[in-house]
């Protein structure tokens, strides 16, 4: 069953039309992702969900009630922000606590929850703590408890870990996934880096410029991307015009404007084509090379052990069955 | 060592260029002659005294008094959700109003006074509402500037998260706007007070037969008489405000937002 509906939303910023009838359907339980580079229109998106920013026209529908014009006090809807945004003159419990009490629980029901909350998020021991005096990921995470515990129909996250350093956002990441499911809640996650949607996302929406993209599970768009754009955000960066590839190929996707490889899929050292190396790169598990050949550049990761020097000719093939068939939209 | 010591010897001759005057007043109020003088030959204290005996005095300082409170609550009661609605909202005319705003702190007193006097004796309105209209429009750019200053460092996402929690906007500003400018508008209200208090220029085209506030009624009461009351009182007067700032300091460390 259907739990966010957007219908033919546009939206507006200042003059420019952010996003463009968009059409987007979330599902109860499912965490899905808007994942796209800034100014792609996600943010804009989730804010007319949370009922900060008004459509120019569309509906907007949750749990089949139509709150395309409801104040975002009235809509029930938890939000998250990259800032966290707390309220500094109030302690972690009282910050939590901050919407029960605006639905007048009962004190003994409140505090019992509001502790539930801070369980969940293994901060009980700092809730006495101002915000100021919290680090950066226990902040969030107050951010977090503090959505969750009004138990909203749906909660909304505006990249709630890109302000934490690398180490953290990855155990917050996994944090989110197991309160999500611990939970229930449905959740719509704003983000621009791929490697988070990938890991949390149930659903990933790919918006560019106002519209979507493509949508579709982690595997499907990570594996099977279906424009240059969506190739080259999931990490396809060997993206070649249809013209410059092999007959064979292009015969077998007559709709494709262009081919896309992986790196890590294209062989080094045989293959038909050659190409002279222009850069080499240390990284750890293997190295990068960047190839000019007569297909254009062509970057492909080879073990440590084999080792072509910067300057010199190699071979390189681009394997037929490797390949994506794009289509640019 | 002259060298390290020169700085310090400017330092205490610039506290002494701004203290020096105060100190004057001070220990004129405690002389026994019956005329101001400094320094003074004995040591008196019928001054302060005297003070509280002249009736100028006692009415003007209760008018005063009232005048600054009032005029203060009104400043704030406009001013805060002026600097609020400037610093939230891009709106159309916003810079006009802004300079509108300023312009009472930039025109000479005497200057917004006599314009003041015509715009008042021209509506016939009376004094006590002529001055409290005057204060209230000489206060509200400090209002409005150091409340504003205070609003700038505070998050506006923090609004919307509360909303987000059910909060209409009015219990937004109340719950979470207001607790953390609460410094801000306090030290305001001290500013403004204070200014209120010590007005000469708007007040003295004012105030009218009868009614007069204590700095008119000081300048009066100097015109007939030259002894040491004065200086008392103006000792009085040093403590008052000097006491005002330091309870606020006290409670909510006014020096961060002035």
């Amino acid at each position: 069953m259907s739990h966010l509906l957007l219908e033919r939303l546009h939206l507006r910023y200042g003059a420019a039309p952010a996003v463009a009838d968009l059409n987007l359907e979330v599902k109860d339980g499912e965490l899905v992702s808007l994942l796209g580079p800034s100014g792609c229109g996600k943010t804009t998106t989730m804010r007319a969900v949370a009922g900060l920013l008004a459509p120019s026209s569309g509906r907007i529908l949750l749990a089949g009630q139509d709150i395309t014009h409801l104040p975002p006090n009235k809509r029930d809807i938890g939000l998250v922000f990259q800032s966290y945004a707390l309220f500094p003159h109030l302690s972690a419990f009282e910050n939590v606590a901050f919407g029960l009490r605006l639905r007048r629980v009962q004190d003994s029901e409140l505090r019992r929850r509001v502790g539930a909350a801070l369980d969940v998020v293994g901060l009980s021991d700092l809730a006495d703590r101002l915000p100021a005096n919290l680090s950066g990921g226990q902040q969030q995470r107050v951010a977090l408890a503090r959505a969750f515990v009004i138990e909203p129909r749906l909660l909304l996250l505006d990249e709630p870990l890109s302000n934490l350093d690398a180490k953290l956002r990855l155990d917050m990441r996994g944090e989110l996934r197991r309160i999500q499911r611990e939970l229930g809640v449905t959740m719509l996650y704003v983000t621009h880096d791929q490697d988070e949607a990938l890991a949390l996302s149930d659903r990933i929406v790919i918006m560019r410029a106002g519209r979507i993209e493509q949508q579709g599970t982690p595997e499907e768009v990570y594996a099977r991307p279906s424009t240059p754009f969506v190739a080259d955000f999931m990490g396809w960066q060997n993206i070649l015009a249809a013209a410059a590839v092999p007959d064979a190929l292009r015969r077998a996707h007559p709709a494709a404007t262009h081919f896309a490889w992986r790196p890590e899929t294209v062989t080094l050292g045989h293959g038909t084509t050659s190409g002279r190396v222009l850069a080499r790169t240390y990284q750890g598990e293997h190295l990068e090379y960047l190839l000019e050949s007569p297909l254009g550049r062509v970057k492909a990761f080879a073990p440590t052990g084999a080792a072509w020097s910067e300057g010199s000719e190699v071979t390189f093939e681009l394997s037929t069955e490797r390949a994506a068939a794009l289509r640019d939209a | 060592m002259t060298s390290s010591r020169l700085p310090r010897v400017v330092l205490y001759l610039t506290l002494l260029f701004l203290v020096g005057p105060f100190l004057v007043v001070f220990i004129a109020a405690f002389g026994g002659e019956p005329t101001l003088k400094f320094p003074p030959s004995s040591f008196s204290t019928q001054w302060f005294g005297r003070v509280l005996g002249v009736e100028a005095f006692r009415g003007s300082f209760w008018t005063s008094l009232w005048l600054g409170l009032a005029s203060t609550g009104l400043a704030l009661l406009l001013g805060v959700p002026v600097a609020y609605a400037l610093s939230r909202y891009r709106l159309p005319g916003a810079a006009a109003v802004q300079t509108l705003l300023t312009s009472p702190a930039l025109v000479p007193g005497l200057v917004v006074g006599l314009a003041l006097l015509q715009y008042f004796v021209n509506l016939g309105g009376s004094v006590y509402p002529s001055l409290l209209a005057a204060h209230t429009a000489l206060l509200l750019p400090y209002v409005v500037r150091v409340v504003s200053t205070s609003l700038v460092n505070l998050r506006p996402d923090i609004e919307e998260a509360a909303m987000s929690l059910g909060a209409s906007r009015l219990t937004a500003f109340r719950l979470v706007v207001l607790p953390n400018i609460r410094g801000g508008v306090a030290a305001a209200a001290v500013l403004a007070f204070i200014t209120s208090f010590d007005q000469v220029a708007v007040s003295l085209f004012l105030t009218g037969p009868g009614v007069s506030t204590l700095p008119i009624a000081m300048l009066t009461f100097m015109e007939y008489n030259y002894d040491p009351t004065i200086a008392a009182l103006s000792t009085l007067l040093i403590a008052f405000s000097v006491g005002l700032v330091l309870i606020f300091e006290r409670l909510l460390g006014l020096s961060r937002y002035v």
